[in-house]
Formats: structure tokens, C-alpha cells, sequence
């Protein structure tokens, strides 16, 4: 286990299993779960763009979750009620599928990618995690008192003349890049898990917000923990094990 | 008393014009009640000078540097989300200090284990006692017990007393009566 092999790759995951709860609970503070779906099936879509034009997938992958962050909100007015992620989601998968049909260098990366493949994780992939999970913490610490006072007093910031855009975009971007990196590493599943059921739980359960975010930062950590042990153990994908894991833990807390 | 804020021929609305032309002044320590009919503008009114509802006509003119604070009637979105009624208070900056003992006691419960009046009351103080110099406040003895109207008009008088003006819409003539240095009844059409 502390063999090189599976300790970047553990620690890979570990980073993404501290920010991902965290960033999870803004995401279901404003509603937006499915946006990490959204997102996760545009970063596997642009991965599989930028394989097949020849970059590194990793850049067409964060490319492309931040651009679908960033326009997002030009569009708010005409896709209003969540609209946009499901047609994100859509529109990532079909990109997906298609190009996985037709080039079969995209179907082996496609499969890593929607299956996950954090025990294939290198250094620059750990670094990428480390670096992007740091400024993400930052970020969300830097936001969350506006991203709190927009949904429970949204008049609050009109009424000061401050403006909400660069406080909405800003955290968009931050949850396209994040689950861009999260998709490139553990998959869109295995990301998807570690955003929805910890901050759900910490909902159900904590009381207060801070306590909330405690409570889904140690669920995720440890159920990602125990599931890379028992996903290594039982010579088994990590991505299902992972989903499997929070689905039992989430039933019993619940 | 220096004037926070002016109306001067104000016509407000949102789609098209909900108001009448209405004229009004508030000085600093002043509470103003604005009461009527249902369909008046009165909401309409409170909107336009937060900077929500249209101005159709006429003009608003605030102080320079003026803070505002609205309380509207719509319900702070708080079920199921983990925020306790302190955490709430620090968002936008209000202090805890003069709480009835019935809330502060249960400052670190979270909102959406209050009773209805409780969570109303708090997300009304939250408002009342953010750091602001004009407060509008839009039926804030909805949903409050006797006990709550009470000490809200005491706190009331007390904030006014400490500088700032305040802007009360209210369909309970015995609060108004009570609590305000100076009462406008809207009718449609004309302002009294």
C-alpha cells in the first residue's frame, strides 16, 4: 500500500475526497447537485475532444468544464430551473459516446474515464490535485459567506449595490475546474459520489453549517479511505466500490 | 432631523404602474407607517426604493453613502439546510444583543427546528440589526405572537432612538398606531 505504485494515487484521491464533500455542500446550498454531473460528462467530453485531436486530455477535459462554468450564466435567462446542467450532462455524454464510437483510442480513455481510473494517477496528476485543491479551499472559504447571505437574503447584495455575478460565476468556475480534475482522476461516478451523499448527509444531520461541513469533509475522507483499501483488497474498480460504500453509509445515517 | 430619504412624485410598479403619485419624506430617527388597502403599492413602494420594483415616474433621492436594509415578506429559504439562527445573524452583520430571552435561548438551534414565529422573528432581526441607517420592513408582525409584537415595538422605538429611520408597511393598525412618529394611509389613486 505505502509502495509508491498506490501511495500517489491514494493521495491523489484523498485531496480530491477533502475538497469535493466541501465544494458539495455549496452546490446543494444553491440547489445545483446535478451540475456536478454537468460538469463531470463535459470534462470526460473534452478529454476525449483533445485525445482525439492530438493535446493532452487533461487540458481538453479542464477546458472544457471551465468554459461550460464560465458561459453558463450567459445563458441563465433561457435555461432557468437547472436546465443547463441537464442539457451539459446530455451534451457531454452524447460527445462522449460518439467519439468513443468512432475512435478507439477515445473508447479506452472513455472507459477510464466514466469507469475511473485513480490507481493509474502519476505524480503531475497528484500535483495538479494538490495545487487546484489548495486555491479551491481557499476560494470556497473566500465565497462562502456571500454564497450564504445570496441564498437566504438574495435582496442583501441589491440593496448594498454589490454585485452578485462575480460571487455566482466565480463559483461556478471553481466547480466546473474542480470536477474536471475530480472526472480526470476518479471518474465521473466516483466524483458524483463524493459530492452528492456526504453534503447530503451533513444536511440530514449536522446543526449548524459549520458542523455540516465537518461532518461531510469526515464522511467522504473516510469513506474514501476505506473504500481504496477495499477496492486494492478485493482487486476491484475503485469507482464502484467507492459509490457502493457511501450508498450503505448514507442509508444508515440517514 | 436630516432627511435619509425623499420621494418626490414617485410613480412605482413592476410590469406597469402599481402606485400611485406619492410624495414622502423620512428624517434619521424617524419611523414612517405606511398603511391601506391591499393593491395599493405599499410592498411596491418599499421594492422601488430598495432598487427592485420600476420606477415609472418621479424621482427617488437618497443620501449619499444612505445603507439599506429590507425586510420583505418573503420567507428566508432555510428547510433543510444546516444554519443555525447565530450563524444567520453573523451574515449580514447583526448583533444578538437585545434578543427576547424565548430566541436567545435557542440562538445555536437550527432555523428550521424554530417554530414559525421564532424563525420569522429571527430572520426579521437579522434584517432590523444589520448595520444600516434606513430599514424597510414589510408586515413584520406577520406570524409573531403578541409577545413578539411587543418587544418588536420596543426595539423598534429603541433603533430610531439610536439614529437610524425606518420604513413600516403593516396591516396591523394597533402596531402602527403604536410604534410610528408618522402614519401615511395609501388609497388608490391618491396619497392621504
Amino acid at each position: 500500500m505505502w509502495n509508491e505504485i498506490f501511495l500517489i494515487p491514494f493521495l491523489t484521491g484523498l485531496g480530491l475526497a477533502v475538497v469535493l464533500p466541501l465544494l458539495g455542500c455549496y452546490l446543494r446550498l444553491r440547489d445545483e447537485w446535478l451540475a456536478a454531473l454537468a460538469y463531470s460528462h463535459v470534462a470526460a467530453a473534452g478529454a476525449l475532444i483533445a485525445l482525439v485531436a492530438g493535446f493532452a486530455p487533461a487540458v481538453g477535459g479542464v477546458a472544457a468544464a471551465g468554459l461550460a462554468g464560465a458561459g453558463k450564466r450567459l445563458f441563465s435567462r433561457r435555461l432557468a430551473g437547472g436546465a443547463s446542467y441537464a442539457l451539459l450532462l446530455l451534451g457531454g455524454w452524447a460527445v462522449a459516446v460518439l467519439l468513443a464510437a468512432n475512435h478507439p483510442m477515445a473508447e479506452r480513455l472513455g472507459h477510464a474515464l466514466f469507469d475511473g481510473q485513480l490507481y493509474f494517477s502519476g505524480s503531475e496528476q497528484l500535483w495538479l490535485v494538490a495545487m487546484g485543491g489548495a486555491l479551491a479551499l481557499l476560494m470556497l472559504r473566500a465565497l462562502s459567506k456571500q454564497l450564504l447571505l445570496l441564498h437566504v437574503y438574495p435582496d442583501f447584495f441589491r440593496i448594498r449595490g454589490v454585485r452578485a455575478w462575480p460571487t455566482q460565476t466565480g463559483f461556478d468556475v471553481l466547480a466546473a475546474l474542480a470536477l474536471a480534475l475530480a472526472t480526470m482522476s476518479m471518474g465521473v461516478m466516483g466524483a458524483f459520489a463524493l459530492v452528492f451523499i456526504p453534503p447530503w448527509l451533513a444536511f440530514r444531520r449536522a446543526g449548524n453549517w459549520r458542523r455540516g461541513l465537518l461532518l461531510a469533509l469526515f464522511i467522504g475522507v473516510a469513506a474514501y479511505v476505506a473504500a481504496f483499501l477495499l477496492a486494492l483488497g478485493l482487486d476491484q474498480p475503485f469507482g464502484p466500490v467507492l459509490a457502493l460504500l457511501l450508498i450503505v453509509i448514507g442509508l444508515v445515517i440517514a | 432631523m436630516s432627511s435619509l430619504l425623499k420621494l418626490e412624485k414617485l410613480v412605482a410598479g413592476w410590469q406597469q404602474p402599481a402606485t400611485s403619485q406619492i410624495d414622502l419624506a423620512l428624517a434619521a430617527g424617524e419611523i414612517l407607517g405606511l398603511t391601506g388597502p391591499n393593491g395599493v403599492g405599499k410592498s411596491t413602494l418599499l421594492a422601488a426604493i430598495a432598487g427592485r420594483a420600476k420606477v415609472f415616474s418621479g424621482r427617488i433621492e437618497q443620501r449619499p453613502g444612505l445603507r439599506l436594509a429590507l425586510q420583505t415578506q418573503d420567507v428566508p429559504p432555510v428547510d433543510g439546510l444546516p444554519l443555525s439562527g447565530r450563524e444567520l445573524l453573523a451574515l449580514t452583520g447583526a448583533s444578538a444583543n437585545g434578543l427576547p430571552p424565548w430566541l436567545n435561548d435557542r440562538l445555536d438551534d437550527r432555523l428550521d427546528q424554530l417554530s414559525g414565529g421564532q424563525r420569522h422573528y429571527l430572520a426579521l432581526w437579522a434584517i432590523l440589526q444589520a448595520p444600516a441607517d434606513l430599514v424597510l420592513l414589510d408586515e413584520p408582525t406577520n406570524n409573531l405572537d403578541a409577545a413578539g409584537v411587543a418587544h418588536l415595538t420596543a426595539h423598534l422605538r429603541e433603533r430610531a432612538e439610536a439614529g437610524a429611520g425606518i420604513m413600516v408597511v403593516s396591516h396591523d393598525a394597533a402596531f402602527v398606531e403604536a410604534v410610528c412618529d408618522r402614519i401615511i394611509v395609501l388609497e388608490a389613486g391618491d396619497v392621504e
